[in-house]
């Protein structure tokens, strides 16, 4: 049998699951330490026909990450700061740093990331190719609008320096392109000034979905984060209601003590809840609530709790930064508390016109199917100039929804439903979330121009389609062979 | 490869509707071709491996739908072909959840023959053939913590009777080590089923007299992955045999031998 591909020994297969949970393939999977070891991986990849994924943090909810049967490079250990400037605020990191390890290596010279996942997990390789978003998108973008410089590894296996001048197309490529142009080996970011480990949060409940929706841009002036969490399940004259969070960063001489709250300790998240209950086994008890009657009672308890202590007229309080934008490392492992079939998340970003209508459809498209979902998050956006870019100058709501063995079909349908909606109110995907998108809703959402331009690109930089996941090979291997 | 023949399905697979991947070995016929066909139905992308390159066209020109096939050329007694053959297979299905070990032959053995040839022909597809796949999945499997491993054993290795001694020897041999990688690969999630047919209407009951309870193979194929399905470590198709061999296994071997069982 001569065509027979080369072996690749079985003793770095695993099985590569997605952060959600709800699916994974088997890969071979290689941690590179050294550039030289990445470079080994290259080549080992191409003399056995592997095609080659990358994996950072691995918190892409789908299968950003995954490469069936092919080869995954998981580039956590690839994580050295290499460069820091406390003057400037510049920074050069290998693409396994995570966003923790950045924000605590900054912290005490007054530093913080420009924009934040909410997980600290993520890596900055990671967020740059996804080009992640915080709940400050409306003023700062995305990730990538502050990186200024890469240096990527191609599939020929040379080396391509790439800013907003000098390779500027593969730098508008690559930041967004999911991994599919090259290996990132050295990103350098420009941080932010913080004049305090403190921001001044501001929470407010509001009665329904329009007032919802306009709070964001009645607070957006002086606020540096705006994010809204709305209660999926209320009905009636409630349908949309939610509780709404502002934050600022401290001006220079607000803080009267920096140095303390610019400090680790400051930032550390407690270990327990009031104090007494441990937050190791939290996500054990959550379980009992991540069902259909559960989370009606979580949702409805929140609301009811926001009106009382905040009510619609709203309240300030301090709060460490970290405490504030990494809810999702709050209670350690929450996503188990959904059960073995996991979660996956159906975010989805309108222009400003269209969005409250879209999330109007899309909750009550929820609610007729008895497929609430489970935590619903909405945010402001600003347009970015990237390839692969997906945020409109508008909102976005991210939904949470629980997988089981038997509702896989019906949440599949559902998506079915919901995507007919996004591409009504010419609405957007994002890969980082994604799990259910198709090839024809990603033309209909992207555009016809836009994914023959990813295409050409990946043929221009990537030839031989070296790089691959299971995303691509979903998404866009099926519109490249038309 | 040049011989590896496929339905020319292409799909692509998506997080919330997995294609599992299944392998047959000896799909030529009977209870394997049902199984393909029935793997096929129940939306599997399937690989299909057997001696008979004609057959397995046959086999995958008649299945319908929207279900990946592959089908490669394969003896089982080619050990040395085995590795390179699987992960191939694997390869081109994308993954492998499920793997069928259906080979098997039942030459005909007089009452007073005694065929080192036809004995070791028996052991060789029977049982190392089996060994040489199963191994394979089985190491897979216990890396990457799931799978599920089927062995088509057969109510004739419960006892040593008169009839065909290796056949028995054979299938019984088959059902010591299916329950040894199951024993084995218990903490890694992974889930080993023995079948043992009774009287499946297939080329091997050709010529047999005096059966009974005969089902096809597209029923026996159903009732297999029902049972694996529904994670049953020892399965009696169809399950009537379950209690006629509870019978049989303690009738003591001096009364056994007189009978014409």
């Amino acid at each position: 049998m001569p065509t027979l591909k080369p072996e690749l020994p079985d003793d770095h297969l695993e099985y590569v699951e997605a952060w959600g949970r709800a699916s994974g393939s088997v890969a071979h999977v290689f941690r590179p330490s050294t550039i030289d070891e990445l470079k080994k991986n290259f080549k080992l990849a191409q003399e056995t026909g592997r095609t080659i994924g990358f994996r950072g943090g691995g918190n892409s909810y789908g299968d950003a990450f995954g490469n069936r049967e092919n080869m995954v490079l998981d580039l956590s250990r690839l994580n050295r700061i290499t460069d820091w400037n406390p003057e400037t605020g510049i920074i050069k990191v290998e693409p396994g740093v995570t966003v923790e390890q950045l924000w605590r290596y900054v912290l005490a010279d007054g530093w913080w990331p420009p924009v934040v996942t909410g997980t600290a997990k993520t890596t900055v390789g990671g967020c740059a190719a996804m080009n992640t978003h915080g709940k400050n998108g409306f003023v700062m973008g995305t990730f990538g609008d502050h990186i200024t410089e890469f240096e990527m590894l191609m599939a020929n296996g040379r080396k391509k320096v790439c800013n907003r001048e000098k390779n500027s197309e593969l730098f508008h490529a690559a930041i967004g392109g999911f991994g599919m142009f090259g290996c990132f080996t050295s990103l350098t970011m420009q941080l932010k000034k913080i004049y305090s480990g403190h921001l001044e949060v501001e929470g407010c409940s509001r009665p329904n979905l329009a007032s919802a929706m306009s709070w964001f841009d009645e607070n957006r002036d002086g606020a540096d984060y705006l994010v809204g969490w709305l209660d999926s399940t209320a009905k009636g004259s409630g349908f949309g209601r939610g509780e709404m969070h502002k934050a600022r960063y401290l001006q220079p001489g607000e803080d009267p003590a920096p140095a303390r709250t610019l400090s680790l300790q400051a930032q550390a998240i407690p270990d327990s809840i009031m104090g007494i209950i441990p937050k190791s086994s939290m996500w054990f008890y959550m379980g009992f609530f991540f069902n259909n009657f559960g989370m009606k009672m979580v949702n409805t308890g929140k609301y009811v709790a926001a009106r009382m202590l905040t009510g619609e007229k709203g309240k300030k309080y301090q709060q460490p930064h970290a405490a504030y934008h990494f809810l999702l490392d709050y209670v350690p492992g929450w996503k188990w508390g959904y059960g073995r079939g996991g979660l996956i998340q159906y975010q989805t970003f309108f222009p400003k016109k269209t969005a409250e209508d879209a999330f109007a459809a899309l909750l009550k498209l929820n609610q007729e199917r008895r497929m609430p979902n489970y935590l619903t998050v909405v945010k402001r956006h600003k347009p970015s100039d990237f390839l692969v870019s997906y945020s409109p100058d508008g909102y976005s709501m991210a939904m949470d929804f629980r997988i089981t063995r038997h509702n896989r079909e019906a949440v599949s349908r559902m998506a079915r439903a919901m995507d007919e909606i996004v591409v009504k109110h010419h609405g957007q995907f994002y890969f980082a979330k994604d799990s259910t998108l198709r090839p024809d809703i990603a033309q209909q959402t992207m555009g016809t121009e836009k994914v023959a331009e990813v295409i050409r690109l990946k043929k221009k930089y990537d030839s031989k389609f070296f790089f691959q996941t299971d995303l691509w090979n979903r998404v866009f291997a099926p519109l490249a062979k038309k | 490869m040049t011989n590896i023949q496929t339905n020319g399905v292409t799909q692509s697979v998506r997080p919330l509707e997995p294609q599992p991947a299944a392998i047959v070995v000896g799909a030529s016929s009977g209870i394997g071709a049902a199984l393909v066909k029935e793997l096929a139905k129940r939306g599997y992308r399937v690989g299909a491996l057997a001696r008979r390159e004609d057959k397995l066209d046959e086999l995958v020109a008649g299945i319908k739908g929207q279900t990946l096939v592959k089908a490669i050329p394969h003896d089982v007694t080619d050990y040395e072909a085995i590795p390179d053959v699987f992960s191939q297979l694997v390869d081109e299905l994308g993954g492998l959840d499920l793997i069928i070990y259906a080979a098997g032959v039942m030459p005909n053995v007089g009452p007073e023959e005694y065929d080192f040839e036809k004995d070791r022909q028996q052991v060789e597809i029977n049982l190392l053939g089996a060994m040489g796949w199963l191994n394979l999945a089985a190491r897979r499997f216990q890396i990457t913590k799931s799978g599920t491993i089927i062995g088509i054993g057969s109510v004739a290795g419960d006892r040593g009777r008169k009839g065909n001694p290796a056949y028995h020897t054979t299938k019984g041999a088959l059902a010591t080590y299916l329950e040894s990688l199951r024993n084995r690969l218990a903490d890694s999630n992974v889930q080993v089923t023995t079948i043992k047919p009774g009287f499946i209407d297939t080329a091997m009951l050709d010529g047999v007299e005096g059966t009974f309870w005969v089902i096809s193979p597209e029923r026996a194929a159903e009732l297999i992955l029902n049972a694996a399905e529904k994670k049953r470590q020892i399965a009696y198709v169809p399950f009537q045999w379950r209690f006629v061999m509870l019978i049989i296994k303690y009738i003591p071997s001096f009364i056994f031998r007189k009978l014409s069982v």
